[in-house]
């Protein structure tokens, strides 16, 4: 389904980032898998990746909120397989707090690398996706993005930001070809949110229709699927992998 | 040569004659050049030279001349 697609997806040494690179490399697309703190993990699953599918599999360590990085990252790109087709903006962070103890420099850091970020890697991918007047991206946003939470003004505003950010790109570059859609996970079993007291979690268990957690891979295959033919006619959407839970 | 790839390019996209002074093309001076143009004007001179503009360069690509610069960065012989 993905045979020989050049894929792009930024913080893939992980969670919902690992899944969809093994889901995407089991479907044929070539990768560029990218990371910043664990670049071990990061040339594991590359190396995994290349024994089982034998695929082409490029990887780069970068701050996602590193402007020159970005730049560089897509010139790479460029130069190598001269195309891009595919964009997960998967990266992101999670600095929760309560509302009167939030530091500025948290709220800069988050909407850096949740939404800075993001646009950044919009704005590469659609000058490679233009080129050829094909090209998808999905962006990762969030239950908390559309319902909001307690003690996650921040997240919850970058992941606003991003739903945002995809309505707007899906517009501007439809006439290009390129499909902008966002999805919004719910309680998705990852590093992010097994960090989270006993007491929250099984909170946020008790919410959720389907009776569990999430699961990556259970994201990865939405985002698999807006990657690609499948999802064709589909842009400008966001669309919740939640397990029908309730905020 | 590669000057005249060059403006061949600003000529398709902003509509300009074949005998048009390039050297004094202005973004948003030129009538035709509005941000619209620009994009297409990126992506003619990418296709032509085979090379990727980076978001700075797409912003500051303010005049011809800047262009002709830009060009040049990417290891393109162009005179002028």
């Amino acid at each position: 389904m993905l045979t020989d697609r050049v894929i792009l997806i930024t913080g893939a040494s992980r969670g919902i980032g690992a899944a969809t690179a093994r889901l995407c490399a089991a479907q044929g697309a070539k990768l560029v898998l990218t990371g910043f703190r664990h670049g071990e993990q990061l040339d594991s699953l590359a190396a995994e990746l290349r024994a089982a599918h034998g695929g082409d599999v490029l990887t780069a360590l970068y701050d996602v909120a590193d402007s020159a990085a970005v730049r560089g990252v897509f010139q790479t790109i460029f130069k190598t397989h001269g195309r891009l087709d595919g964009l997960v903006n998967n990266a992101g962070m999670l600095d929760d707090a309560l509302i009167g103890m939030i530091a500025r420099p948290v709220t800069d850091t988050v909407l850096a690398v949740n939404v800075a970020a993001v646009i950044e890697h919009i704005q590469g991918a659609a000058r490679l996706m233009g080129r050829r007047k094909a090209g998808t991206i999905v962006n990762l946003a969030s239950i908390i993005g559309v319902h909001g939470n307690a003690g996650q003004m921040v997240y919850g505003a970058s992941k606003a930001a991003v739903i945002g950010a995809t309505l707007s790109a899906a517009k501007e570059l439809a006439p290009l070809g390129i499909r902008v859609n966002a999805v919004a996970p719910g309680f998705i079993d990852t590093d992010m949110t097994r960090s989270l007291p006993e007491e929250t979690r099984a909170k946020r268990l008790a919410s959720i229709g389907l009776g569990r957690a999430g699961q990556p891979e259970d994201v990865a295959k939405v985002i698999t699927f807006l990657l690609g033919d499948l999802s064709a006619y589909v842009t400008g959407q966001v669309i919740g992998v939640d397990g029908g839970m309730v905020i | 040569m590669e000057l005249e790839r060059l403006k061949a390019c600003f000529r398709t996209i902003l509509n300009l004659p074949d005998d048009a002074d390039c050297a004094a093309l202005k973004y948003r001076d030129t009538p035709t050049w509005d941000s619209l143009a620009h994009m297409q004007l990126i992506a003619e001179i990418e296709t032509v030279f085979d090379i990727m503009l980076d978001t700075d360069e797409v912003i500051g690509m303010s005049d011809f001349p800047t262009a002709v610069g830009m060009v040049k960065a990417h290891d393109i012989a162009i005179e002028g």
